[in-house]
């Protein structure tokens, strides 16, 4: 165990945030009157706070640790996961997917396969949602527990279950409203927390490029290498960025993942809700300053046997996640190492919120008032969603212990992902902008894109395949394999459910008006000038990204 | 109900206080085992440069009301 050491200064600042959002948990209780208020937050959020909200949501201490770790592993190619892996989707998901989502009223992404197709097609996403949903939160909370216990030398389970009751406090009393509010507070306590271990780290090396002179060149570049997956640190063609990571699992995770969408659910109009991806886009293209420069910063420094930095060990194998910890106690004194640990921790703590958020309005209204009692009044679904967030944070609590006994459960991270969102995408594809897409055809597209990612997940875990038979070359790191299994489901969810969809009864055209383009009628905003227009600021965010992928290149 | 840019305003005063204030703390007491760059006292200009940052958000949002 290698522990920070906290300081008096740092105990105050991590009882401050405590005490923080606890007070904001009771203090918006007295707003939160209806489901609405609960499950959605009223929708009245402007387009600022749902678009930090829902840039944090997926901005948790697992990601920041894990995508530092992986920086030390596998270079600048990490970036592509902050860059082609998550910008075209946010924009994607602003301009074209949002009008028919939030026009529809629905309070979650499974209400809109209900819509579009059926209750059978809405239950099987709410179910493989709902498990995703608490089985990614225990993880979360086995993380937290476990880093708190490395690097802050706190108790294991004291650690996660004061932070699950705190966590369960809030969101019970406030919903949505109150995890909003954390996730933005966490945003702040993210940058603040964690600028300077980058900066600090830039300045002892001697600067940005004197950072990039250090580590080896497949480390250094973005793109110039993904000819040949030899020649870079990822051991990934071009080909699987694109399709796998840039197309698949980042549409799949952004434009459907529930977690991430909900917070544009809460805008308070259209104009808000569209805008809420699209203003999260620039803010995730600064992550990598973050998350990459350091895992960068700590390669070059582990490179040099003068600088004493080496990552731990666990039983004889690197530990990648100790990268930003140990950077953390190499920079940081009293009372920003207190800053640091907060940030983790609030990063972890939102993280659950958001997850049980999610959880309990998917339980509810896809499950509960889908399957259990279709006549739930108002004020019983509220109580439900309360209920929900209980039952849900329990749950998570056991998941977390069931990971301490099987750690090896953390590996299937990565995979859960593909086996969930990645087929969503192409039913949400077909069925958004496909009119004669059928019901069946969206199930068993569905169903299929499910089982054969699972499928193939086994097929090369237990090395019934030939990973190079997925990934279309000789060789090919985890990573590579992940891309490619979510390209494979996705194409096999895409090719089942058209060829279904010939053979079974379509909707009546009639039924999907507002829900599939071609049958909605675009939407004015009014006369609201071009500069000020969703897509005036999807095509910056894009022309930035190119921006950066070609300097980086 | 009171703006949550007023709430990141006012966690952002307390916190940067108690890391300004440590700051100083660490100018007058240097710790025995100090960190690397620390003749930067980066906890001291970072401590106050949360509390303008503090200072400004909740200034600017402290009489709005949102909802």
């Amino acid at each position: 165990m290698v522990t920070l050491g906290l300081s008096p200064a740092d105990w105050l600042i991590i009882a401050v945030y405590f005490t923080f959002i606890l007070g904001i948990g009771v203090y918006l209780k007295r707003f939160t009157k209806s489901q609405e208020d609960f499950f959605i937050a009223g929708r009245k959020n402007s387009s600022w706070v749902a678009g930090l909200a829902f840039l944090s949501a997926n901005l948790g201490a697992l990601e920041l640790l894990g995508m530092t770790g992986n920086t030390f592993k596998y270079g600048m190619y990490v970036a592509h996961f902050y860059w082609i892996g998550a910008i075209p989707a946010m924009v994607f998901l602003g301009l074209y997917m949002m009008p028919f989502y939030y026009s529809s009223r629905i309070h979650s992404v499974p209400g809109y396969l209900r819509l579009r197709f059926d209750e059978k097609t809405r239950v099987l996403n709410a179910v493989a949602f709902a498990g995703m949903t608490l089985l990614v939160s225990g993880i979360n909370l086995y993380a937290m527990a476990l880093v708190l216990h490395t690097f802050v030398g706190w108790n294991w389970d004291v650690s996660m279950w004061i932070s699950a009751a705190t966590v369960a406090v809030y969101v019970t009393l406030s919903g949505l409203l109150s995890a909003i509010f954390t996730e933005i507070i966490q945003f702040f306590l993210i940058w603040f927390g964690l600028f300077l271990v980058s900066a600090l780290g830039i300045v002892e090396i001697g600067g940005v490029k004197e950072v990039f002179a250090r580590i080896p060149p497949s480390f250094a570049a973005l793109w110039s290498t993904s000819g040949d997956p030899t020649q870079n640190g990822m051991v990934i063609t071009w080909a699987g960025i694109v399709l796998g990571l840039g197309f698949v699992l980042s549409f799949g995770y952004w434009t459907t993942d529930f977690l991430v969408v909900q917070r544009a659910f809460s805008a308070r109009d259209l104009r808000a809700a569209r805008m809420t991806p699209i203003i999260a886009s620039f803010f995730k293209m600064a992550v990598p300053f973050l998350v990459i420069m350091a895992g960068l910063v700590a390669l070059a420094l582990a490179l040099d046997p003068k600088s004493g930095f080496a990552l731990l060990r666990d039983g004889g194998q690197i530990n990648y996640d100790s990268a930003l910890p140990l950077l953390i106690r190499r920079y940081y004194p009293p009372g920003l190492i207190g800053l640091g640990v907060t940030a983790l921790l609030a990063g972890f703590m939102a993280g659950q919120a958001g997850n049980v958020s999610a959880f309990n309005t998917v339980w509810t209204y896809d499950i509960y008032r889908a399957l259990i009692n279709p006549k739930a009044s108002d004020d019983l679904l509220l109580w439900m969603g309360r209920v929900a967030t209980v039952v849900g944070i329990i749950l998570s609590v056991g998941t977390a212990y069931w990971a301490k006994s099987f750690p090896s459960i953390m590996d299937y991270m990565q995979a859960i992902f593909s086996w969930v969102n990645a087929p969503l995408f192409a039913t949400m594809l077909l069925g958004m902008f496909v009119v004669w897409i059928s019901p069946n055809g969206a199930f068993w597209g569905l169903l299929a894109g499910m089982g054969s990612s699972f499928f193939l997940f086994l097929a090369v875990k237990f090395q019934w395949i030939n990973p190079a038979s997925i990934t279309l070359s000789p060789v090919a790191s985890d990573m590579a394999v992940n891309f490619w299994r979510a390209w494979w489901a996705w194409l096999i969810c895409f090719v089942v459910t058209i060829f279904v969809s010939f053979f079974t009864r379509k909707r009546p055209r009639e039924e999907l008006v507002g829900l599939v383009k071609g049958l909605t009628a675009g939407k004015s905003m009014g006369a609201v000038p071009f500069m000020k227009t969703p897509e005036f600021y999807g095509i910056v965010s894009i022309i930035v990204l190119i921006v950066l992928n070609i300097y980086f290149w | 109900m009171k703006s949550i840019w007023y709430f990141v305003g006012l966690l952002l005063i307390t916190m940067g206080s108690i890391i300004f204030i440590s700051g100083l703390y660490s100018l007058v007491h240097p710790p025995a085992d100090a960190k690397i760059l620390s003749h930067l006292h980066p906890d001291l200009w970072w401590g106050l440069f949360m509390l303008v940052f503090g200072l400004v958000f909740a200034l600017l949002n402290r009489g709005k009301v949102v909802r």
